[in-house]
């Protein structure tokens, strides 16, 4: 009975996409609802019923919550690095001295292929660090052989993929067949490598110290990317495997957005402002424009950053400004600017599915008997099993969701990027591993916030970097990296983490 | 318990039987070796079993007059993984078999430095089919010969091709930091400006298979053309993907690109892509007719681009062994003596044309070829279009004839 006092009062994991750790508690018959008036929470509840029957409403619960949370994290983040590349490109206006270029001109020109780029590989990467965060909920110890995992299910994506495009079949399926054929393929075999794993390696282990089931996920990273190098080679299959994409041309032709709207600005030098630009090109007054180049974007009517243009003052006629920062309050609406913005088909593929996959997740955890039983176990293994739950069947089936998520994503990665082999895993696993230590190990939500976070973070440092002279976008995992080390300096659980007292 | 040990003893005295069977064979003809390093696994593999493969088979060929001379040749292959490390610790264990005589690598610059050091402390020869990197043989050392051009020519050579490229003003350039790319575009960036195209971008990046990110300021400068110095596996997919993100330029690249695992990686993007090479298809040279013959009878796969090369190495280091052991008045040679015999190669006639070393060891003069991919069909790889052939003398031989 304490034990299930301690799990209710302070809940260290929630593995569940929701508000609060209560909030969960008013569908979840496992725990005993808390005493009348003696915490906050109940007396929300009292207050606001009509808010608790729509929280209750299953289509909420399972589709609108956790839909709109993604949606919440992808525009918080969007937003978030947006601000902070229009700030640094306050800071440093035209990074490179010898190279006429403005920085807020290039971000507000890149804006949009970068926050797409971002959600893409933050979606991979929040996928894979669900693996991470799942099996770290139920066990308490990282399973760094995930990374391989991840690898597999790229690979029997391409398997798959690849023989039935060597038997010529392949061109005549319904992207809208193939495509989750993939996936749920990919899925499959992950989930089950998983569960393999799992009863192989790690369940002999459970009792043992810490680092030794760490250790021999090590070990069996190492085995995996050899054991498929090996059984890649038997089977006659190269070492770069190639995605048949070229088969798929629905693939290979970019979805182009054009961002349309009137450009409104002015312009200043050295912060003085000068005269107005009309419609026509022309600058009143003493100035004259010799080139403009506007391609600015509008956004639900919000022009975000500015464009340079190259003027000359005719008074003298001899200053010349090769350009000019234009901001936006002062001008007129001088012509349309369209800025067009090609989105590759495989970044929309990677969205949807994963938004589909994670909703499913929600579900399945918040939803059903078995999700019940995997939080029961990540509470506190010992009570859930004298509650009668299969322990063991529970930390398999975690496993397998965890894997399974790790090779959809795999597929999906390597339909993006073209080409896979054996050694693809490392670095998106690593990543995904940072990924779900920022946004707070052990908690699901956080895994996908870190994941969405840190590939946006990663797509506008790629996208800015290049303008900086003796930077460049080699330092982009550097800089990546120091945001993470400033964000646990400060949050050591991560951003969504709890206090965890174990050590990792 | 007992059969355990049974095995052990059964398995350790047929061990012994083995070696000693072995060892008494060998005594009839006294032996040489000669080591080969190239990447064997991981995904610059097809040209570096391709360099092994040509190795082999141009030791089985070219060892008669060795043979004659009472020695036989064996082979031993090295797979240096493309890394660094890997290239060094395995230079170690090469240098302390004192039957080594020569060493044909590597495919990689960034690990032939390394290795070469190694290799150079105990005079052991180095012929290198592929490395272009300048300070392979800027470094002076006695013992380190390649076949091919240099990085400097290259580079240069594939600039002046861009600048002649219609409607070609700005580039923008791309390296995968490693010794090799880098060096190579820093080059290409050098003779670019100074053919007056505008530079837009000079970045370096080791992501190998998700570039997003890194195209964005790409397409958001649309550059003319994109210069990428690095290896196929990793340019392929980099090309691929920005034809599929929309960028519409050219694409120029060094002798990395050359696989026919390129038109693969970069499926149909990647027709039309310039690259220079030091290294043409095996199809160009008439003397090689017989060698790819020989190759694919052999190997039941065609020859990679480096494979006449790497079989001209070897050819090169037989013949200084032979040499070395002629003026030693047929006794066994030192290493030294056989790097020396190497160096004073002179007018050898290989299947990729003529070699004289310079003091150096770089080839007096080298070719350079543009080559045009044609199809992305990787069997088509050895019909990519030569657009040019430029023989560029090396920097010792151009300063001697200025002089």
């Amino acid at each position: 009975m304490l034990h299930v006092e301690a799990g209710r009062t302070s809940l260290r994991l929630d593995i569940f996409f929701s508000f609060t750790a209560e909030d969960m508690m008013t569908t979840d018959s496992l725990t005993p609802r808390p005493p009348a008036g003696s915490t906050s929470t109940t007396e929300v509840r009292r207050v606001n019923p009509t808010l608790q029957a729509i929280r209750d409403n299953w289509f909420y619960r399972y589709i609108i919550f956790p839909i709109g949370q993604i949606l919440v994290f992808v525009i918080g983040a969007a937003l978030l690095l947006t601000v902070i590349a229009y700030a640094v490109a306050l800071i440093f206006p035209v990074p490179d001295p010898d190279r006429d270029i403005f920085l807020a001109n290039q971000i507000s020109k890149q804006l949009p292929g970068m926050i797409i780029s971002g959600i893409g590989i933050g979606f991979v990467y929040a996928m894979i660090a669900l693996g991470y965060t799942l099996v770290y909920g139920v066990l308490k110890f990282i399973n760094f052989a995930h990374s391989e995992i991840f690898m597999v299910g790229s690979v029997a994506g391409y398997v798959l993929t690849n023989l039935l495009a060597s038997s010529g079949a392949i061109g005549e399926i319904s992207p809208f067949v193939l495509i989750p054929a993939m996936v749920l393929t990919a899925m499959l075999v992950s989930g089950t490598l998983a569960v393999v794993i799992e009863r192989v390696a790690y369940r002999p282990l459970r009792g043992a110290p810490r680092l030794v089931p760490l250790i021999t996920a090590i070990g069996l990273s190492f085995v995996l990317i050899d054991a498929t190098r090996a059984l890649l080679a038997i089977s006659g299959q190269p070492f770069n495997m190639t995605y048949p994409t070229r088969e798929l041309p629905y693939l290979g032709s970019p979805i182009a957005l054009t961002f349309n709207g009137p450009v409104v600005g002015g312009f200043n030098i050295g912060g003085t402002s000068y005269g107005q630009i009309t419609a026509d090109g022309t600058v009143l007054d003493e100035w004259q424009v010799e080139d403009v180049t506007y391609s600015t974007i509008t956004v639900g009517g919000v022009t975000v950053g500015g464009e340079s243009v190259k003027i000359r003052d005719i008074r003298s006629g001899e200053t010349e400004y090769e350009s000019v920062l234009v901001n936006n309050t002062d001008l007129d609406v001088i012509e349309d600017g369209a800025n067009n913005v090609n989105v590759r088909v495989t970044v929309v593929i990677i969205v949807v599915a994963a938004t589909i996959m994670l909703v499913l997740l929600n579900y399945f955890v918040n939803g059903t008997k078995i999700g019940r039983g995997i939080r029961a176990v990540s509470q506190d293994q010992a009570t859930a099993g004298l509650m009668g739950i299969n322990v063991n069947l529970m930390i398999a089936i975690t496993f397998f969701i965890g894997g399974a998520f790790g090779g959809g994503a795999g597929a999906l990665f390597g339909l993006n990027a073209g080409t896979v082999t054996p050694y693809v895993g490392f670095i998106p696993g690593l990543k995904a591993f940072t990924a779900a230590v920022l946004g707070g190990i052990g908690n699901v939500t956080g895994a996908l916030l870190g994941g969405l976070m840190l590939g946006m973070v990663e797509s506008f440092l790629n996208g800015t970097l290049a303008y900086f002279p003796a930077l460049g976008q080699r330092y982009t995992d550097i800089f990546t990296f120091s945001v993470l080390i400033l964000i646990l300096i400060f949050r050591p659980n991560g951003l969504l983490g709890e206090r965890v007292d174990e050590k990792v | 318990m007992r059969t355990k040990k049974f095995f052990v003893i059964v398995l350790a005295l047929s061990l012994v039987l083995t070696l000693g069977a072995a060892m008494v064979q060998a005594q009839d003809m006294e032996v040489i070796r000669i080591a080969s390093q190239s990447p064997l696994s991981g995904p610059q593999s097809v040209l570096g079993i391709s360099i092994r493969n040509s190795v082999e088979l141009a030791i089985e060929q070219l060892q008669e007059p060795l043979n004659e001379l009472g020695y036989t040749v064996e082979f031993i292959p090295f797979d240096d993984e493309a890394t660094s490390d890997v290239g060094v610790a395995n230079a170690n264990n090469i240098v302390n078999d004192a039957a080594i005589l020569a060493i044909i690598g590597h495919l990689n610059s960034g690990v032939a430095l390394p290795s070469s050091e190694v290799y150079n402390d105990n005079d052991l020869a180095m012929v290198s089919p592929a490395n272009t990197n300048i300070n392979i043989t800027d470094r002076g050392y006695l013992t380190v010969n390649r076949i091919c051009g240099r990085d400097d020519t290259q580079g240069a050579a594939g600039a002046a091709f861009a600048a002649t490229l219609e409607g070609v003003e700005t580039v923008y350039v791309l390296h995968d930091t490693t010794a090799y790319g880098q060096g190579v575009a820093e080059f290409f960036q050098i003779e670019a400006e100074a053919q007056g195209l505008e530079v837009l971008g000079f970045e370096g990046t080791e992501e190998a298979s998700n570039f997003d990110g890194i195209l964005q300021p790409i397409l958001s400068q649309e550059p003319d053309l994109i210069y990428f110095g690095g290896i196929y596996s990793q340019t392929g997919i980099f090309i691929s993907q920005a034809r599929s993100a929309g960028y519409e330029g050219f694409f120029v690249g060094p002798d990395g690109f050359d696989s026919s695992e390129f038109a693969k990686l970069a499926g149909d993007a990647g027709v039309g892509t310039y690259y220079t090479s030091v290294a043409a298809p095996v199809t160009v040279y008439e003397a090689a007719e017989q060698f790819a013959l020989d190759y694919e009878e052999k190997f039941g796969e065609g020859v990679q681009p480096f494979g006449a090369q790497a079989y001209d190495s070897t050819a090169i280091a037989l013949a200084g062994i032979a040499a070395a052991i002629e003026a030693n008045g047929g006794e066994l040679p030192t290493r030294a003596q056989v790097a020396e015999a190497i160096r004073a190669t002179e007018e050898f006639e290989g299947l990729a044309g003529s070699v004289t070393f310079d003091e150096n060891g770089d080839p007096e003069l080298a070719n350079y070829y543009i080559l045009q991919v044609v199809s992305a069909d990787d069997a088509e790889w050895n019909s990519n279009e030569v657009l040019s052939t430029q023989a560029i003398p090396s920097p010792l031989m151009a300063a001697a004839m200025s002089s």
